[in-house]
């Protein structure tokens, strides 16, 4: 705020001054200008009716010459004191309206106004720097389970754009550097409710100081950072970033994980899908025989060293191998888009294709090259921009790699449901046998789309009722927590995926586990699964009828009644 | 030689000088004190505030209470003065005249502040 009160007083000074001084003379020469009375006296102006009468005069309202008629000295220096006012009331109307108009003005103002709504901010949020495809990705979903976020971003457009989109939350955004620490203490990087920053920008350089900034004036804050490159991804892990991701490498462990335990991978991308997403199909990646990747880029270099720990045989193509290097393997210089480089590559008895150079059309390019010479060919393509969603869609590769969409899907994963996270690592120790009946088991549960996923704590704050009579020590099972209000025999399609008990971790706990106070839960199931859950733990009759089978009689008139033909 | 700082100092001292000519004789004595100056004071004042607007420096937000001070001593004045001749014509009695002098002491010694700050500040800036 002071920023722009001194902005206006600055600014003011000189059209203020000039009124001033116009005013002063004005009111000086009318009561030094003698006039004359109707009896024809010498009479002078006194101050108090000189200022009145220029206070009038200089905004033109004019209520005529008081309080005696003027003489033709007074009125040749009204004349001249009118036009002087004039001049001067417009030189600092003008100079108001300039100030108003102008853009560092408007710039001081909108964050002036977008740092009070951070202040007055009383729910835990995320600060998001960086509102490009996977920011906007980001916030959308973050809204949606109802979480708060504050933005920043360079461009005005992308800023502006907030506005229009329809979110479900209000989310105060800033147009502004991500890498100046004034803007992200502005954007609450030292406001108690801020949970997380998230450094979503193009510039690695740019989420580097923001991860350094953020640790150091909130150390205890989390960062998620996105880095493209291994030195950058070292020197932020170097001061202690809390999740570093890396789109090429995470779509990398992605694709072993599909080699390896195919129902895992399947069971990873439901329980992390979008909300609302459909359930997606189960991909098998072949390994008889060898794969054909295109591009080592960032992305074919990650895949190349993943392929080859898997014990696959790899054939490189790239068309400027100067620059990217050239891997130990089998190479092919060319792009990948004709035949020949294809053929030379063998693509007659390649098993997969993965088509990641950085350029959409020459991807889609290869892959229908690829699919004439072997329609058999197991495809795995890279998009770049967000806007050829429809056409690689169309090209229907079996797994397709979206950079911005991997890094939003984690990020989302990280900051609404960490448990999640937790879980899936958990699960990359169990035997993919073990997946597949948890696929079974979730598929059970929804129809179409994705489950939605849930972390549930029995504290207070969650789960009121549940927790008290956790409290007093009564038992109350897993399978009782999963018991539907309406009738108690029935079951809620839902599972508890995981229970975090202090230091505890019990993965797919089984029914008759009990819970106990201050447990959390993950848990995923439809959405009315939820809402009845939500009955269970928050209210007391309904958590009776879970426990005992019997509808307690609430009212005082009702338990008097009921009771008395028990004795 | 900065020329800002002399048309500021100008004002700032000019708007003691003129307060203390008009301050100065006998107080409930009308003829001591003369409307004009009063005037003078009044608008020598007002730029002298308006001058000190948009400094952001812990002197300059000094300066500027002090300024402040003043105007609303000298508006005051003013006031009692209008009221007195104008309003009620009662003219300036002794009663009257004795409280718009007090109000332009008073006044007075906001500006003896604000010139010391002045001095201060110049004497800090040399070394």
């Amino acid at each position: 705020m002071e920023n722009i009160v001194f902005l206006i007083l600055r600014r003011m000074r000189q059209p203020l001054l000039t009124l001033l001084v116009v005013y002063a003379v004005s009111i000086l020469g009318l009561t030094l200008i003698p006039g004359r009375d109707a009896d024809g006296d010498t009479w002078h102006m006194s101050i108090f009716h000189a200022f009145y009468f220029v206070s009038y005069m200089a905004t033109t309202i004019g209520f005529g010459e008081i309080p005696h008629a003027f003489t033709e000295a007074q009125r040749v220096w009204v004349s001249l004191s009118l036009y002087a006012s004039v001049i001067a009331w417009i030189y600092a109307l003008g100079t108001i309206l300039a100030l108003v108009q102008d853009r560092t003005f408007q710039q001081a103002l909108a964050e002036n106004r977008f740092a009070r709504h951070v202040r007055k901010m009383r729910e835990p949020f995320h600060l998001v720097c960086g509102y490009g495809e996977t920011g906007s990705a980001l916030v959308k979903s973050l809204t949606r389970r109802g979480q708060h976020a504050v933005v920043i971003d360079i461009d005005e457009a992308r800023t502006s754009m907030i506005q229009l989109q329809d979110l479900r939350e209000s989310v105060p955004a800033l147009h502004g550097d991500a890498a100046v620490t004034r803007h992200l203490q502005e954007a609450g990087l030292q406001h108690p409710a801020c949970a997380g920053v998230v450094a979503l920008t193009d510039d690695n350089e740019v989420n580097l100081k923001i991860a350094i900034t953020t640790k150091l004036l909130s150390p205890k804050l989390k960062v998620i950072c996105r880095a493209d490159s291994h030195d950058i991804e070292a020197n932020m892990a170097s001061f202690g970033t809390d999740h570093i991701v890396d789109p090429f490498d995470t779509f990398a462990t992605h694709l072993a994980v599909a080699f390896q335990a195919p129902c895992l991978y399947l069971l990873q991308r439901w329980l992390t899908g979008r909300e609302g997403s459909s359930l997606s199909d189960p991909v098998y990646p072949p390994q008889n025989g060898h794969w054909i990747v295109c591009g080592y880029g960032r992305f074919g270099k990650a895949i190349y060293h993943r392929l080859r720990d898997e014990g696959i045989d790899v054939v490189v193509i790239e068309a400027n191998p100067d620059v990217t290097g050239r891997p130990d393997g089998e190479f092919v210089a060319g792009r990948g888009t004709e035949a020949v480089t294809l053929e030379e590559a063998k693509i007659e008895d390649a098993a997969g294709l993965v088509a990641g150079t950085d350029d959409d059309a020459n991807n889609l390019s290869i892959v229908m090259t690829a699919r004439e010479l072997n329609p058999e060919v197991f495809v795995v393509v890279r998009q770049n921009q967000h806007d050829n969603r429809d056409i690689i869609a169309a090209v229907e590769a079996d797994m397709v790699m979206h950079p911005s969409a991997i890094i939003a899907d984690k990020i989302r994963v990280l900051l609404a449901t960490p448990m999640l996270y937790e879980f899936m690592s958990l699960a990359l120790y169990q035997e993919d046998s073990w997946a597949c009946e948890l696929v079974s088991r979730v598929s059970a549960l929804v129809h179409r789309e994705v489950p939605h996923i849930r972390e549930w704590s029995l504290l207070p704050e969650e789960a009121g009722v549940l927790h008290e009579y956790l409290a007093r020590g009564l038992h109350f099972t897993v399978e009782d927590m999963l018991r539907d209000p309406w009738r108690r025999e029935h079951r809620l399609k839902a599972i508890v995926l995981l229970i975090r008990r202090r230091n505890d971790r019990l993965l797919l706990p089984d029914a008759q586990t009990p819970l106990r106070a201050g447990d959390r839960l993950l848990v995923c199931g439809n959405r009315v699964a939820f809402t009845r859950m939500q009955w269970t733990v928050s209210h007391q009759h309904t958590l009776d009828y879970i426990r005992t089978g019997e509808d307690q009689p609430q009212g005082w008139i009702w338990r008097k009644l009921f009771a008395r033909p028990r004795r | 030689m900065n020329p800002e700082k002399v048309v500021f100092g100008f004002f700032i001292v000019l708007a003691l000088t003129l307060n203390f000519g008009f301050f100065i004789g006998e107080i409930e004595n009308p003829d001591h004190h003369h409307v004009y100056e009063l005037f003078a004071v009044v608008v020598v004042n007002m730029i002298a505030t308006v001058l000190k607007f948009g400094d952001r420096s812990q002197m300059g937000a000094l300066l500027l209470a002090t300024s402040l001070v003043a105007m609303l001593q000298l508006v005051a004045a003013a006031l009692v003065w209008m009221f007195a001749v104008h309003v009620y014509d009662v003219g300036l009695t002794p009663v009257i005249m004795a409280s718009i002098v007090s109000l332009s002491g008073g006044a007075m010694l906001a500006n003896v502040i604000s010139v010391i700050l002045l001095i201060i500040e110049t004497i800090m800036l040399r070394r």
